[in-house]
């Protein structure tokens, strides 16, 4: 999932629209079947992406599950095979169940926190404000950031005794200078980090949206008599459903896979305090030499992302990918 | 929320491994004729001054003494050089001459049939090298890599700081550095500077006290009967606690690194806080991380880590490490002269002279100018015994799980007795 075909699906915006259904008898169902002229062209074009697909992506797959199931240290070929027990210690082992509860705590505070802000501004910055452009453009900037980038940057705004935010807290009478040194604030800290950076995406996303949605709609409610709240609340929200449910799903998947940010912030710690199951996996993997486990961890966090993703298209999203993804072709 | 380790990424890391493998079948193999055209793969991890152009001039003038010979090297940072290393033995594909700390990881590697036993080709030279330096590089009484540089972890301390508090004296045992600790934070001074989120710098603390309450044979027991639960071990938790008890660190020094530039390193060198415990490299450190470039200059001052009271181990034992090279299995047969030429006692003055590197050869000590390094020269010259850092030391999963769990202590989440369970736990599933 790429944030283009995210924003090309907010553009679309609106909600899925359908075509006119196709009257009995005036249009058979397509023969999908290609033509043998054409079979050739398809291989061609097939070809290369399938390669890099099997060889990047299903094969790693492949390699990882069979390693998770050995102890394994990476030298040599896997020999002492160990079935399921690396899975049955992941789940013992209270850093890796933590991990899924820190992944939870992310999540939620992410759907609650940081998507409605994001909608918050999008809806203020759809409004004639002046400089406006000026506003989407700062808000957007730290999204261009690599995570690491971003990273340092707050290691030093929070670093103690001499960064900015540091400072600025003692002017408040608060002390922020610990906040990435203290087991209790580091995972909030963290969200900080990752929400500053990505709100602006989500914003320009449901910017996006919301400037699909036809003017009339509005106007028609609050000639009806709704209040502004009504008019957002019955009319523009269901219309941002399906760039809000992508955002969702965004978000989740991306904090399910949380590295790089917590990595290079806190390396996982103080005591685990703000460790994600990819943080735990490279310390097994490439501190400890622990492949095999490593590789469970990994399967782990891969079946997870898979079985959200597959819900959420199938259930939530069914009616914003329907055609695209549900192959239901022309029988509707 | 979003991040992009993406799946693809992640699995791609793990199938790397296998990948990689497969691709190790294709790389040139060119360990037959010593006189053919030969390159020799170097990794290194001086990848700043004052030794990148040190090692760079010597590998060019190897070149001009032998032109069948081509050194291609690549300067590395100590974290990636680990991660890339990592890739490439896990493929069975190590680099010709590269990094090593020798110990634990140095044995998988010897024990995955990695590195080149260099016993027979380095016995006519060896012998002028330290012997402490030479330990952590023998397996099995075999000598799979060659030290250039060694040193050991004792107390930097700003004279400073500790005339302001009213000390004197350096502390003979473990109760006098408690009573230093307390006389500084009485004359409202940071005692301690620790770099908590980097974990390894405070595993020094309770591996110097094991050593200390245990004796050195304690450690190397316990690693050899996976058992770490012992009365020592548990004291010598007990031992750290009553100094974590006095909150001796500076402000948020759990998410402090070592190195940053307002890590422990830069917290000594700006005289925000009287000591660290650390190993030969910190006066160089300390300085490039302090604001000012130059760090305390001849305010540093140094003792080695006192005896503890009623313990077994003396205070002439020594803990620390150095830096080796060992020799890829596929490296060509050039390699082991050029590793010899880098070892050479001329090469080693050379290093020396830099302030850099505390040479392992005897021949090249005089070298020496730094005040501080003589100290930690003379120390570990008259050492009685020396121990290699437990992470290096032990299997990788135990040598981690030190550090972790020594972290947790000092972190105040897990007591003395829990730590030596754990470790022992991880060490028996090795």
């Amino acid at each position: 999932m790429t944030s283009s075909s995210a924003v090309s699906g907010a553009l679309r915006g609106g909600p899925a629209t359908d075509p006119p259904a196709p009257g009995p008898g005036t249009a058979r169902r397509r023969d999908r079947r290609p033509r043998p002229g054409r079979r050739g062209t398809l291989a061609a074009f097939l070809t290369p992406s399938l390669v890099l697909f099997l060889l990047l992506v299903v094969a790693p797959i492949a390699v990882a599950s069979y390693a998770s199931l050995y102890k394994w240290n990476g030298f040599g070929l896997p020999e002492n095979f160990v079935g399921l027990d690396n899975y049955t210690r992941a789940f013992a082992d209270p850093t890796f169940r933590g991990d899924l509860w820190r992944g939870l705590v992310l999540i939620v505070l992410s759907l609650v926190v940081q998507l409605p802000i994001a909608l918050a501004l999008a809806m203020l910055l759809n409004q004639p404000l002046k400089g406006r452009s000026v506003y989407r453009l700062i808000f957007f900037a730290p999204y261009v950031l690599s995570e690491v980038t971003t990273a340092v940057l707050f290691t030093l705004v929070f670093s103690p005794n001499r960064g900015l935010g540091d400072t600025i807290s003692r002017w408040l009478g608060a002390d922020a200078g610990a906040v990435f040194g203290d087991p209790d604030t580091v995972l909030f800290a963290v969200f900080l980090v990752v929400s500053w950076k990505y709100f602006g995406l989500y914003m320009i996303l449901f910017l996006a949206a919301r400037q699909s949605i036809p003017k009339e709609l509005s106007e028609a409610a609050v000639t009806d008599g709704a209040s502004a709240w009504q008019a957002f609340r019955h009319v523009t929200l269901p219309l941002l459903g399906p760039t809000i449910r992508i955002s969702v799903f965004l978000s989740v998947i991306g904090t399910i896979q949380l590295f790089d940010m917590v990595w290079v912030l806190t390396g996982g710690g103080p005591i685990h305090a703000s460790e994600t199951m990819a943080v735990t996996m490279y310390q097994y993997g490439f501190r400890r030499f622990e492949v095999g486990y490593a590789s469970a961890i990994s399967i782990v966090m891969f079946v997870l992302s898979l079985v959200f993703a597959l819900f959420y298209q199938r259930v939530v999203m069914r009616r914003d990918t329907e055609g695209a993804l549900t192959n239901q072709g022309d029988q509707r | 929320m979003t991040a992009h380790l993406s799946r693809r990424t992640l699995l791609g890391l793990v199938g790397a491994g296998a990948g990689a493998y497969l691709l190790s079948a294709c790389s040139d193999d060119e360990s037959g004729d010593p006189d053919g055209p030969q390159t020799i793969n170097w990794w290194h991890i001086q990848n700043t001054e004052p030794m990148l152009p040190v090692w760079a001039a010597m590998a060019q003038e190897y070149q001009g003494a032998h032109s069948n010979v081509t050194v291609k090297i690549q300067p590395l940072e100590n974290e990636a050089f680990k991660a890339k290393l990592t890739t490439a033995t896990q493929a069975g594909d190590p680099p010709d001459l590269f990094q090593s700390w020798g110990g634990g990881v140095l044995r998988q590697q010897v024990d995955a049939g990695l590195v080149k036993d260099l016993t027979d080709d380095v016995r006519p030279w060896i012998g002028g090298l330290l012997p402490a330096a030479l330990q952590p590089f023998t397996i099995d009484e075999r000598i799979y890599g060659v030290p250039f540089d060694v040193g050991m972890v004792g107390f930097w301390y700003n004279k400073d700081l500790f005339a302001r508090a009213g000390i004197t004296a350096m502390p003979t045992s473990w109760a006098g550095v408690l009573d230093v600790v307390r006389k500084l934070k009485a004359a409202g001074i940071v005692p301690i500077a620790l770099a908590g989120k980097d974990k390894w710098p405070g595993h020094f603390y309770w591996a110097y006290l094991a050593m200390r309450i245990g004796g050195l044979g304690a450690l190397q027991q316990a690693a050899k009967d996976k058992n770490f639960d012992t009365p020592d071990f548990v004291a010598a938790g007990e031992r750290l606690k009553e100094l974590v008890d006095l909150q001796p660190f500076q402000k948020g020094f759990l998410g402090a690194e070592y190195g940053s530039p307002d890590g422990q390193a830069a917290t000594i060198g700006n005289g925000g806080a009287a000591m660290e415990l650390m190993g030969q490299w910190a006066p160089s450190v300390q300085a490039s991380s302090s604001t000012s470039k130059k760090g305390l200059g001849d305010k540093l001052g140094f003792f080695p880590f006192p005896a503890v009271d009623g313990g077994k181990g003396s205070a002439a034992e020594v803990f620390g490490g150095g830096n080796g090279f060992a020799v890829g299995k596929d490296a060509p047969a050039a390699t082991v002269d050029f590793l010899k030429s880098l070892l050479t006692a001329d090469s080693q003055r050379r290093a020396a002279k830099t302030g850099a590197v505390l040479p392992t050869v005897k021949e090249a000590a005089p070298a020496i100018s730094d005040p501080n390094s003589k100290i930690v020269a003379e120390n570990l010259a008259n050492a009685t015994g020396f121990q290699l850092y437990l992470d290096q030391a032990y299997p990788p999963a135990v040598g981690q799980q030190v550090n972790d769990s020594v972290a947790e202590l000092i972190a105040g989440n897990k007591s003395p007795a829990q730590v030596v369970k754990d470790v022992t736990q991880v060490a028996k599933s090795q």
